[in-house]
C-alpha cells in the first residue's frame, strides 16, 4: 500500500458491529494516527485535532478482506491494474485483498513477487497481498521455488484459473509447504468432467443447448485434494465453492480434522443458473458457474454453520469486447468488489436469510485462512473500518465504476446499503464523493 | 413480431399466423410467376457463419421471391475470417440499412445479440445448439398438412438431442401445438434435466410403436470420437429407425442431411411414411412467411411496406 498519513477521524455516534470481537453498540469511534484509539460513549469523544464525521444512523464495521481478486497485472492492464483494482476494493469497503497469480506472465518467481509488491507500494490505496503460482507458468508440471517466493513476500500459492490436474504435483507442494508455509488456494475442477462446459449442467443448460459443467467436476477434485491435505497434514483453501456436493465434502473434511478452509462468492450466494436464460455473458458467465437454487441454499447453509468461513468476490475484470460476443465465446468472470457488501445486504440480510452480523463476520473472514490478522474494531488495533449507510439506495454502474472494467454481475441493479468511507491499513482509502462530511472540527 | 429468435418467444396464435401465411405462399408457388413485390426496395442480409445448404438457400430464395434486395455473406472469405468481431460486422452491415438480417452462427445467443445491436429485424437461422426456429415452423407446417392438428398427438424425437438445436426448438414447438413429446437416445446424448422442458425421456425404442410421428436427428460421426457412444454400429443397433421399427401408420421426419444407414435406414428414408422431401419444400414457403410477418405485416415494425399490411401477396405483373 502507498505510504500516507494515518487517519485521524472520529465517527460520531456510529452503530458499531464487530461480532468476532464481541463489539455491538452505538459509539464514537476514535481513530488516531491510523489506529482505533477508542470506542466511546456517543458525543463523549474529545475531538481535538480529529476530523469529525457525523455517523449517527450509520454503521461501522471492521473493513472487509477479500482473499480472491484478479488485478490483471502484469499483462492485462487494459482490464485492471493495481491502482484501479485497489480503488475498486476500497469502494467496496475492503481493507485488504489477495491478488491471484494467473497474470501474463504468471507470478512464478521471487522477482515477480518483489516487482508486484513494489508496484503496490506505489499505486495501491489498500494493502494488497500477492499469491504466486504452485506450478511454474501454471503449466502443472514443476513446482515453483516456493521457499524463495515466500521469502520474497508471497502470502501463499495458487494456480487459480486452472486446477492442479496432477495429484502428484499437489502432493509435492503440500510436502514443500512444511518447509516454507503459505496456504495453497485451490481452483477445484476436473477438466475432463468440465470439458467444454460454459455453465452449470442441469435443466437450464439443457434448455439453452449450452454445454454443462457438472457439480461433481468441482466436488470430486475437492475430495481428492482434501484427502491429500489430510495425508500430508497440509493447509489448503478451497476457492469459490459453488455446489451442494462441494459443501458436503468440505464439511466432512473439516470434521475429519483436515486443515481446510473455503470461500463462497457473492454471485453464487445471490444468483442461480436461471439468470443464464438471458444469455448475457457480461453479468452471468463465470467459472465456477452459477448453479441451481439447491446449491445456492447449500452455500448459505455453509455460511451459517461455518463450513464456509469467508466470502470472496473472485473479482475478475474483463474488457467490453471480451464480453460483447455470444455466450460461449465470452471470457469467464465478473467484477464484484464494489458491490459485494451491498448485494449481499440487499439479497440476504434485508430478506431475512442471514443476520447482518454473520455477513460482516464472513466478509472479514478471508484473512485468517492465510494466517493474516482479521480486521477488527477492537481498541488498539490498526484502523480498518467500513462506514456504511444501510438504507442508501443506489443503482450499480450509474455513476461508473472504480474498476477499469464494467462486467459487474450487479450492473443495472438497484441495491440497498452503501459504503461511505473505508479506512484501510490505518489510512482513509475511500470516501463516497457525494457523502457530506458533516461539521469539520 | 419484431424478431424471430426462438420458438419460445412465439404464442400459439403467432405460430398459426405464420403457418397460415405460408399456406398462402404455397398457393402463389403453384402459379407460373412465383414472385411477389412485397419487399421491393428493401434489403435482406443473409449472414452465415456455418455451412448450410437447405436453410441458407431457402431463406435466400424466399427473400428473392418477395422481391427484396439480397446481400449474402458466408463466413469463409468474409471479414469474419480476418478476425472481425460479430459486433463490428453487424455495424458494417447496418450501413446498408437492412430490413432484416438472417443469421446462422455456431454459438448460442448470436442472433439475440444482433437484435440488440441494430435496427433490423433478426431471424435466427440456427445459433449454436440453442434454437432453430424456422426449422421448427417448417416442420409444423409439414405436419399440419398431414395431420390437421397436433393436439394429443405423440411425437418421438430420437437421437443426439444433446447437440441438436432442432431438437430444442421442435420440442417447444410441438408442445406449443398440443403434442406430447418423448425424447429418446443414448443417455450421454440426452441432456441432463431436459425433462424440465415437459417431455418424457427414454433410452429405448421399445415403445416407439406408440408414436404418431418419429422425428429422427442427425448423428454426427465425430461424436463417436468423444465416447458419447462406443461406435456407429452400436448406435445403429439400438437407435436406428428402420422399416422393422417404423410402423405403417407412423410418419417419419428428419431435418437433413440424413446419414443413411446410421440414424435412418435407406428404406425408411424412401418409405411412403417419410416426409423428408416435403420438409424441404415447406422450408421455402415458411421462410417467405417468416420474412413477410416480420417485414410486411404491419403492426410493431412500421416500414416502407407498412401500407401493404392487409394485402394478399400478389404476383408481379398482376394488378395489386
Amino acid at each position: 500500500m502507498r505510504s500516507g498519513e494515518g487517519a485521524d477521524v472520529v465517527l460520531r455516534g456510529a452503530t458499531v458491529l464487530d461480532p468476532a470481537a464481541g463489539i455491538e453498540g452505538v459509539h464514537d469511534v476514535v481513530i488516531r494516527d491510523g489506529r482505533i484509539a477508542g470506542l466511546e460513549a456517543p458525543g463523549a469523544a474529545e475531538v481535538g485535532g480529529l476530523e469529525e464525521i457525523e455517523a449517527c444512523g450509520l454503521h461501522a464495521f471492521p473493513a472487509f478482506f477479500d482473499p480472491h481478486v484478479h488485478l490483471r497485472t502484469p499483462g492485462h492492464e487494459h482490464k485492471e491494474d493495481i491502482e484501479t483494482g485497489a480503488r475498486s476494493a476500497a469502494a467496496g469497503g475492503f481493507c485488504g485483498i489477495l491478488a491471484m497469480a494467473n497474470t501474463d506472465p504468471s507470478v512464478s518467481t521471487p522477482a515477480d513477487v518483489e516487482a508486484l509488491r513494489e508496484a503496490a507500494r506505489e499505486a495501491a490505496c489498500v494493502p494488497v497481498g500477492f499469491l504466486a503460482t504452485v506450478s511454474r507458468g501454471m503449466e502443472g508440471e514443476e513446482l515453483t521455488e516456493m521457499g524463495a517466493i515466500r521469502d520474497a513476500g508471497a502470502i501463499g500459492f495458487s494456480d487459480d484459473g486452472l486446477p492442479i490436474r496432477s495429484a502428484r504435483l499437489l502432493r509435492r507442494a503440500l510436502q514443500y509447504q512444511r518447509l516454507c508455509g503459505g496456504t495453497i488456494a485451490l481452483h477445484e475442477e476436473d477438466p475432463d468432467l468440465s470439458g467444454d462446459g460454459v455453465m452449470h449442467e442441469g435443466p437450464v443448460s439443457a434448455a439453452l443447448g449450452l454445454a454443462g459443467i457438472p457439480s461433481v467436476s468441482e466436488s470430486t477434485m475437492i475430495a481428492r485434494d482434501a484427502a491429500l491435505a489430510g495425508y500430508e497434514e497440509g493447509q489448503i483453501h478451497v476457492q469459490h465453492l459453488s455446489a451442494t456436493e462441494s459443501v458436503e465434502v468440505v464439511r466432512a473434511a473439516k470434521a475429519a480434522g483436515v486443515r481446510i478452509s473455503c470461500e463462497a462468492s457473492p454471485h453464487h450466494l445471490c444468483l442461480t443458473d436461471e439468470e443464464l436464460r438471458s444469455l448475457d455473458p457480461r453479468r452471468f458467465k463465470m467459472n465456477p458457474p452459477l448453479r441451481a437454487e439447491a446449491d445456492r441454499q447449500a452455500l448459505i447453509e455453509g455460511l451459517r454453520d461455518g463450513t464456509i468461513e469467508c466470502i470472496a468476490t473472485d473479482h475478475a475484470p474483463h474488457a467490453a469486447e471480451e464480453k460483447e460476443v455470444p455466450f460461449e465465446q465470452a471470457a469467464m468472470g465478473v467484477t464484484g468488489l464494489e458491490t459485494a457488501f451491498a448485494a449481499l445486504h440487499t439479497d440476504l440480510v434485508l430478506t431475512g436469510v442471514i443476520e447482518l452480523g454473520l455477513l460482516v463476520e464472513r466478509l472479514a473472514g478471508g484473512a485468517a485462512p492465510f494466517d493474516l490478522p482479521r480486521p477488527t474494531l477492537a481498541p488498539g488495533s490498526e484502523a480498518n473500518v467500513a462506514l456504511c449507510d444501510l438504507s442508501a439506495e443506489w443503482t450499480v454502474g450509474e455513476e461508473g465504476y472504480e474498476s477499469r472494467s464494467q462486467n459487474s454481475w450487479c450492473a443495472g441493479r438497484k441495491l440497498t446499503g452503501r459504503v461511505l468511507i473505508t479506512v484501510a491499513g490505518g489510512q482513509v482509502a475511500y470516501r463516497l464523493r457525494s457523502f457530506s462530511l458533516g461539521v469539520a472540527a | 413480431m419484431r424478431h424471430l429468435l426462438g420458438i419460445d418467444d412465439l404464442s400459439r396464435e403467432e405460430i398459426e399466423a405464420i403457418l397460415d401465411r405460408a399456406e398462402s405462399f404455397a398457393e402463389v408457388g403453384r402459379r407460373d410467376i412465383k414472385k411477389v413485390p412485397t419487399l421491393r426496395g428493401r434489403t435482406v442480409v443473409s449472414l452465415f457463419y456455418e455451412s448450410s445448404t437447405r436453410t441458407s438457400s431457402s431463406f435466400e430464395l424466399a427473400a428473392k421471391r418477395l422481391s427484396a434486395d439480397l446481400v449474402s455473406i458466408k463466413s469463409a472469405g468474409s471479414s469474419a475470417d480476418k478476425g472481425e468481431s460479430l459486433k463490428d460486422t453487424v455495424a458494417t452491415l447496418t450501413a446498408y440499412d437492412p430490413a432484416a438480417i438472417v443469421i446462422r452462427h455456431p454459438y448460442a445467443g448470436a442472433a439475440q445479440l444482433v437484435a440488440e445491436w441494430g435496427e433490423a429485424a433478426v431471424v435466427n437461422a440456427g445459433d449454436g445448439k440453442h434454437e432453430h426456429p424456422s426449422q421448427a415452423l417448417l416442420d409444423l407446417f409439414t405436419l399440419r398438412r398431414r395431420l390437421d392438428s397436433l393436439e394429443g398427438r405423440r411425437i418421438w424425437i430420437v437421437g443426439d438431442v444433446l447437440h441438436s438445436r432442432v431438437a430444442r426448438s421442435n420440442l417447444v414447438a410441438f408442445q406449443a401445438m398440443g403434442a406430447e413429446v418423448t425424447v429418446c437416445g443414448p443417455p450421454a446424448l440426452i441432456p441432463r434435466g431436459i425433462e424440465a422442458m415437459g417431455c418424457e425421456v427414454t433410452h429405448s425404442l421399445e415403445r416407439l410403436g406408440e408414436a404418431d410421428v418419429v422425428y429422427a436427428l442427425r448423428m454426427q460421426r465425430e461424436r463417436m470420437n468423444e465416447s458419447f457412444v462406443p461406435s456407429i454400429r452400436e448406435y445403429a443397433a439400438h437407435f436406428q429407425i428402420d422399416s422393422r421399427r417404423l410402423g405403417p401408420r407412423q410418419l417419419l421426419m428428419h431435418p437433413g442431411p440424413v446419414n443413411r444407414g446410421v440414424e435412418l435406414s435407406g428404406e425408411a428414408v424412401d418409405s411412403p411414411q417419410s416426409l423428408i422431401a416435403e420438409q424441404v419444400a415447406s422450408g421455402l414457403v415458411v421462410r417467405m412467411a417468416i420474412l413477410y410477418e416480420l417485414l410486411a405485416s404491419g403492426g410493431e415494425h412500421p416500414g416502407p411496406a407498412a401500407g401493404d399490411s392487409e394485402q394478399r401477396p400478389t404476383p408481379i405483373g398482376q394488378p395489386a
